[in-house]
């Protein structure tokens, strides 16, 4: 058996550490590009969003490396994304791939169904060594999530343009490399040396801009069209409103792992707007842009999937939210037409924007 | 003094119609229903909406904007789901938030949820909550409430019998017809006369007798879902797939017409899994029409020709077939 999931932003790394120390084989797909964009658009129903095409793309391309089983969450809806991995083993098979379809579902009560279906994969290992290879997935993600930030407070002040992202990498790599529990404590702490060694200027001043949105948007850095380095290069720091830790903490392990920030107060401050859940992550959107306006963010960008349902009903509640909090808000539509320049530009003006708000801001008070 | 309440001809309104109008004329309530669907009352809603929206949201919005200033109150249930554990869409969890946050000057919105995801809910928290608007009188709320739900049973048994939400009597489903057409899609474009550019009316006129997901009893589509890998979680495809699947396989009906909103994120798979299904198991043929705004009449009919000559053609062959 020789697993293959798909690829969002860094996550593979959290899985292929639990997995390996489990003695299953993964296949990791390369890295999602043009490529891998072009194979799912090729085959998938043309207005399911990019994540499903993006998925399909790295199956395919996983194959070539002797996958033959796919695994993936699953979820009850209302968003499409609970129904994906049947819609992507239907395709699969119609093209002739046989793979094997394992999907992980959110557990509903309890997060020994989950347990079960790990326990399918890993086969004969004992429930304390599957444990024990969650927690070391789960720590994995909690480092990556960790440099990433560090990533997003250096940038904006790099010294030399560059030093954050090839300290990024290499730091990455340490983690990475760390192949059981024990070895990581020691990569992490290599890993943050390295990040320590950017040349910031900590007095610089830098604009703020939170990130809200869909998921696989907001952590997937080829969706985004690597959006994080980029506002970073024009002098922002940026918060992303959502990290894979916490992901897994509310959805996978209930809530378990404490002190981790939560959901939970966005979506309290959502509700004067938006009075119920819609699905996927619409109203810790809408919550997570009056949080940031409260907390003195200079602006808010949303990003989402062309077609995604949730964030809709959420992009059309964020003009109200705005003009009431008084909070810049832009909202990034991605799909597979989505060009860099285009990109570059509109944030370049929202940016200026910003900064000119700020300027004036400051000159009055 | 009487009050008014304003009714959207837009989204659930082609199912439960019959219900909400008897619930609030019991009560003493005036119902005004809004106009149909034109190109102004459209655009109205265009503007109003963000472009993303689907074409039936913005509808929708175009409807309650008709409603604003000629009604006291404007009923809009936050229709969260309609069956236990399924959903209809995300967008209709969010509708009303979507009104009010991008129209000024609205009467009150009636909007309290309508829910049935857990077992045990009951459609009657809905009325409850909006007859303690109109009356004191709880007695009341639930006699109307139970007449209401008489309107909407005689409803779906008429469906069943064949007739179709938007229309009275028997003289659409003409004997003379020789082919039988099913029509798969969101009742709220299918049954709209405009958006659905006239469809029904149209394969009528071509001689096609039409069905659709609504003249089948609920276990009927339940159960013909079932053919799916994993139960679907909205309401209205689940429904749509069951359709699909129970007329392909029905000898009766020969050929189907799929329509999907332009951007409708439920079409976008559905709409997959009926057209896998048809080239797997199927020699019916099926036309899959996506309509949005801009969808030209033109190409429309031309296609909607095209498909019924296809239908004929390959009827004929079956009976040539037959004979020798
Ligand atoms: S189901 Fe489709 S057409 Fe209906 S509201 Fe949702 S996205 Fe729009």
């Amino acid at each position: 058996m020789k697993i293959v999931y798909p690829h969002m932003g860094y996550m593979w790394i959290c899985i292929k550490a639990m997995l390996e120390y489990l003695d299953v084989e993964v296949v990791v797909p390369p890295p999602s590009s043009k490529k891998t964009l072009l194979l799912g658009v090729k085959h998938a129903p043309e207005f399911a969003c990019m994540p499903l095409k993006l998925n399909l793309g790295n199956f395919m391309e996983a194959a070539e490396l002797g996958a033959d089983t796919m695994v993936m969450a699953g979820g009850c809806g209302p968003c499409r994304f609970g129904y994906y991995a049947h819609v992507e083993h239907a395709i699969l098979r119609d093209l002739g791939y046989q793979y094997q379809l394992v999907v992980l579902e959110p557990p509903q009560k309890h997060i020994g169904e989950l347990l079960g279906k790990i326990k399918h994969i890993t086969g004969h290992q004992s429930w304390r060594k599957v444990i024990n290879g969650i927690r070391f997935g789960y720590h994995k993600a909690e480092a990556v999530d960790e440099l990433e930030k560090t990533a997003n407070y250096c940038r904006p002040r790099e010294i030399k343009p560059g030093t954050t992202d090839r300290a990024l990498q290499a730091a990455l790599k340490e983690v990475i490399a760390a192949d059981t529990p024990e070895k990581l404590p020691a990569a992490r702490k290599r890993a943050f040396e390295i990040m320590r060694s950017v040349p910031v200027d900590r007095l610089r001043p830098v604009l703020r801009i939170g990130l809200v949105g869909e998921i696989y948007t907001l952590l997937e850095p080829f969706t985004n069209q690597d959006i994080e380095r980029k506002l970073g290069g024009m002098g922002v720091e940026v918060d992303r409103s959502i990290y894979l830790s916490e992901w897994i903490n509310e959805h996978l392990f209930l809530g378990l792992v404490k002190n981790k920030r939560s959901s939970k107060t966005a979506r309290e401050k959502a509700v004067k707007y938006l009075g119920h859940f819609v699905g996927g992550h619409g109203l810790e959107t809408v919550g997570n842009t009056v949080l940031y306006a409260e907390q003195g963010y200079d602006g808010v960008i949303q990003m989402l999937p062309f077609t995604c349902m949730p964030e809709i009903v959420a992009q059309s509640i964020l003009p109200r939210v705005s003009t009431e909090t008084g909070i810049p808000t832009m909202t990034l539509i991605v799909d597979e037409q989505s060009g860099e320049a285009g990109l570059v530009t509109r944030l370049e003006a929202f940016v200026d924007l910003l900064a000119r708000k700020k300027q004036t801001g400051e000159v009055l008070a | 003094m009487s009050v008014t309440v304003g009714i959207p001809r837009a989204l659930l309104y082609y199912y439960y119609y019959p219900q909400w109008e008897t619930f609030f004329n019991r009560l003493g309530v005036k119902t005004l229903v809004s106009r149909e669907t034109t190109r102004g009352l459209l655009e109205k809603g265009l503007k109003s909406t963000v472009d993303e929206a689907c074409l039936p949201v913005k509808l929708a919005v175009g409807h309650v904007l008709d409603l604003k200033d000629r009604v006291d109150y404007i009923f809009l249930p936050r229709i969260v789901s309609t069956a236990r554990r399924e959903y209809i869409c995300p967008k209709f969890l969010g509708f009303p938030d979507m009104v009010r946050n991008n129209i000024d000057n609205l009467p009150p919105l009636l909007d309290y949820k309508m829910d049935l995801y857990r077992k045990g809910s009951s459609m009657y928290n809905l009325f409850y909550a909006v007859g303690r608007y109109f009356t004191r009188n709880p007695a009341r709320i639930y006699m109307a409430y139970q007449a209401s739900l008489k309107s909407l049973h005689s409803h779906y048994r008429d469906m069943e019998a064949g007739q179709l939400p938007v229309e009275t009597g028997d003289k659409h489903n003409r004997k003379e017809c020789d082919v039988t057409i099913a029509v798969i899609g969101h009742p709220y474009n299918i049954y709209d006369r405009y958006i659905s550019m006239n469809m029904l009316k149209r394969l009528r006129d071509y001689g096609a007798r039409v069905v659709t997901a609504d003249n089948l009893p609920e276990y009927v589509l339940r159960a013909e879902a079932e053919k799916l890998p994993k139960q679907l979680f909205w309401t209205l495809n689940q429904r749509m797939v069951g359709a699909a699947f129970y007329y392909f396989n029905r000898p009766e009906v020969d050929g189907l017409i799929h329509v999907a909103s332009f951007g409708c994120g439920p079409d976008s798979m559905t709409g997959e899994l009926i057209e896998r299904f048809a080239r797997r198991c199927s020699r019916k043929p099926l036309l899959s029409l996506t309509i949005d705004e801009h969808t030209g009449e033109a190409g429309m009919v031309t296609r909607l020709e095209a498909f019924m000559d296809m239908v004929r053609w390959r009827l004929n062959l079956d009976n040539v077939a037959a004979s020798l």
